[in-house]
């Protein structure tokens, strides 16, 4: 992230700290990030559309394991990157972390946990938001 | 000051840990002196992406987590540590967003070596027994720094405790606290440094033994208590010789010891040190269980407290959060090149 980026984060803030959602009234679907309007109901949902904390709790779709990092991420290879489906039903990109490499399996139950994402280098912004863990890890 | 005390509370202990014998072959040393000497086997160590934000916002939510609270009853946040992410920019503010106690909420960071913790915990306890806040919680937590080859390197560590304080569902009592301090140089690190100075053997007795002595006699007075009256015994712990050596010149059994003393198995985790070890002591307490607490922080000054454990305790789910044994025996082992490379200890002071 770059200056600029602050703003943009501090908006974010109630989806990456707490996985704040959103659920259309109309048919009870639930989206994250949260949407202005259901794309379904579309009219039918608007002024309907309700905050909805998700509990952070799915399963694996399927990971990667990163050898080759993005700048700021260097530091942390190997790591995994999941699509992870929440019980709620929105899918999530997010790190897998506190769990061996070769334990992560497709459809492990996994629960979210709070980490640093990224920082703007030693003088920048510190961003904090989810990463998911086994739920065996306690 | 029995109608204040703690209403629940969670612990966070990073995952890594490092032995330190491989930080004593790193450095040339022989392992069995370092061990014989401090007493600290392996040391937790906190991954790339953990600080003392995140261990705070998970110590929070475990202690949230074994209560129905609602985080908006929550009105006060304090975060006691030396190694927050910001030199300015509290992290209580991340720590009250993240439990969604903000915006009514009062914060403010502690920095007492490693005694902020504990301080923050007499904050809570004022700010409840004026009816200023309903709950306050009081967090110590550190990922403290030790400049590579330093002494301080084998036992510098992560991990942190948030304790809910209130005067409802009280599951311990705080009967009595009070506190010594003086202006005593014995650990200090210069602002815009990156790790910290020790006055090596000085911080021992006119240091260490003489605060938590002090004010572990006065504490027992103000309560008129002995040392037999205790079920458990919660030192600072520095490294694993120093609470073995102060319980015992107080009259403490090291059995009393034994619950809290972590220090050996996870290392020095600052501000996180003695609100560790109570919180593996109320892992296990029992109603009626009497706890003696005695915190110290570098500068110099200890915080002392005396407990009892009450009926509410059987109603707490503690199963709900991890216990301090579990994350203890939750752990991955790294080299030390892992750890300079996780430490950022490859870049300049």
């Amino acid at each position: 992230m770059t200056d600029g980026a602050v703003p943009r984060f501090w908006r974010e803030i109630p989806q990456r700290y707490n996985l704040i959602g959103n659920q259309c009234g109309s048919c009870n679907k639930v989206y994250f990030p949260p949407r202005e309007s259901c794309p379904y109901c579309r009219r039918k949902s608007m002024g309907k559309m309700k905050n909805l904390k998700l509990k952070g709790q799915g399963e694996v779709l399927t990971y990667t394991i990163i050898y080759n990092a993005p700048e700021h991420f260097e530091g942390q290879t190997p790591y995994a990157m999941a699509i992870i489906k929440l019980d709620e039903g929105p899918k999530v990109t997010a790190q897998i972390v506190d769990c061996d490499l070769d334990k992560i399996k497709i459809g492990m139950r996994v629960q979210s946990t709070f980490r640093k994402i990224q920082e703007d280098g030693y003088i920048g912004a510190i961003y904090y938001g989810y990463k998911f863990k086994s739920v065996e890890v306690k | 000051m029995k109608d204040v005390g703690i209403v629940s509370y969670g612990a966070h202990i990073p995952r890594l840990r490092i032995k330190s014998l491989d930080i004593a072959h790193a450095w040339g040393k022989d392992p069995e002196t370092i061990t014989g000497g401090l007493g600290v086997f392996e040391k937790s160590v906190p991954s790339p992406d953990q600080d003392v934000a995140t261990i705070s916002v998970e110590a929070a939510r475990a202690a949230l987590l074994r209560t129905n609270i609602d985080p908006q009853d929550i009105g006060a946040v304090y975060v006691g540590s030396e190694s927050h992410p910001y030199a300015v920019k509290p992290t209580g503010t991340i720590v009250g967003e993240a439990i969604g106690a903000t915006p009514l909420l009062k914060v403010a960071d502690y920095e007492f070596a490693c005694k902020a913790g504990t301080a923050a915990i007499q904050t809570c306890m004022a700010l409840v027994k004026a009816e200023m806040v309903r709950y306050g919680i009081a967090i110590g937590a550190d990922t403290s720094q030790a400049a590579p080859g330093d002494a301080l390197e084998y036992a510098a560590s992560a991990g942190g405790a948030a304790f809910i304080i209130g005067r409802e569902n009280v599951i311990a009592n705080i009967n009595e606290t009070c506190s010594f301090t003086t202006d005593t140089p014995d650990f200090w690190r210069r602002e815009g440094r990156k790790y910290p100075a020790h006055g090596g053997r000085f911080t021992g007795t006119p240091a260490y033994f003489r605060h938590i002595m002090s004010n572990a006699q006065n504490l027992m007075e103000m309560a008129n208590t002995k040392p037999e009256d205790y079920n458990f015994a919660v030192f600072h712990q520095p490294n694993g010789k120093f609470p073995v050596r102060v319980a015992k010149m107080l009259g403490f059994t090291p059995e009393q010891v034994k619950q809290g003393l972590l220090c050996p198995i996870i290392g020095n985790t600052y501000s996180g040190s003695s609100m560790l070890g109570l919180a593996s002591v109320l892992d296990i307490a029992k109603p009626g269980n009497r706890i003696f607490v005695a915190s110290y922080g570098s500068g110099a000054g200890s915080d002392a407290f005396d407990i009892t454990v009450t009926d509410v305790m059987n109603k707490l789910p503690r199963g709900k959060a991890p216990l301090v044994s579990e994350l203890i025996e939750n752990k991955q082992y790294i080299d030390y090149s892992t750890y300079t490379k996780y430490r950022d200890l490859l870049y300049e002071d």
